[in-house]
């Protein structure tokens, strides 16, 4: 990037910031916030999605007569619709600036990240920018996820524990 | 009740999950992949149910439970079909999530037009 347009004025948009320029934006704003503001609102917004999940849940068990078990998956995947639907108008990101591990942690999060790198990486092709990145940062849960499951079911196995959680 | 004890586990994962950002600098994906591997590992002692079963949408819905449903997977195939089935039960109860993850980022992609 030419020097010129780095230090023309103050006006920053996403795709001409340097990190450098980064870098002295993030530390100008980092101090500021509290780690207690930052968990206040972490709860707040984590807890709020979470209780949106809940009044999902409830609605599947009463109007399609599911049971708790059953209700789980579409509950998860109606809140992935709304993580997606609210990535794509750019109003996730934004909540997400306030709520910290609020938006990350709850699966909405999982589902946002893996949105917002598919769109990222639109402009490189559907193959080799959609497809190949769209894990870039869901990937390490899945694997981390699935190797932990993996040594979890080992122990069980060896120790022939099968059957004693999970009936 | 159902939706109190929702609202202030998931709540409390999320601060858990914030802790870990601001106090040890992990990077989000680090803390992430913690919370899932925590979930795996108390899934694994029997742990991860009772708190479903306590805080309903506060447990399930933090990703903790994608861990946790991994190992449920993976162990209710062992049960099943023997030692084969650690590998091939460990996405059955996640893969609703991570299916409708990709299907709808990737229409997402196709319909959206990104921004700056």
């Amino acid at each position: 990037m030419p020097a010129s347009t780095k230090n023309k004025g103050a006006k920053f948009s996403l795709d001409t910031l340097s990190n450098q320029d980064y870098k002295s934006i993030a530390q100008k704003h980092e101090p500021k916030r509290s780690t207690l503001k930052n968990c206040a609102f972490a709860f707040l917004i984590g807890g709020g999605i979470c209780l949106l999940g809940q009044a999902i849940q409830q609605g599947f068990m009463a109007w399609f007569d599911m049971s708790v078990k059953e209700a789980a998956s579409p509950t998860v995947a109606v809140l992935i619709i709304i993580s997606v639907i609210l990535t794509s108008i750019g109003v996730y990101d934004k909540i997400a600036q306030i709520a910290g591990a609020g938006t990350a942690v709850p699966v909405t999060g999982f589902a946002n990240s893996m949105c917002s790198a598919a769109l990222e990486h639109k402009s490189e092709g559907y193959v080799l920018g959609v497809g190949a990145n769209m894990f870039k940062l869901a990937g390490s849960v899945i694997v981390f996820g699935t190797v932990a499951a993996f040594f979890v079911g080992l122990v069980y196995a060896i120790l022939g524990l099968q059957g004693v959680h999970h009936p | 009740m159902q939706f109190l004890w929702a609202f202030v586990i998931g709540g409390l994962i999320c601060v858990i999950g914030q802790l870990m950002m601001d106090l040890f600098k992990l990077t989000p994906a680090h803390t992430m992949s913690t919370l899932v591997v925590v979930g795996a590992v108390a899934d694994g002692f029997g742990l991860y149910d009772p708190l479903v079963k306590f805080a309903g949408a506060g447990a399930s819905v933090p990703i903790t439970s994608f861990g946790s449903s991994l190992v449920h997977g993976a162990l209710s195939e062992l049960q099943r079909d023997g030692w084969i089935g650690i590998v091939t039960g460990i996405f059955e109860v996640t893969s609703a999530g991570i299916s409708a993850a990709i299907i709808f980022s990737f229409l997402a992609a196709l319909l959206v037009r990104p921004r700056g």
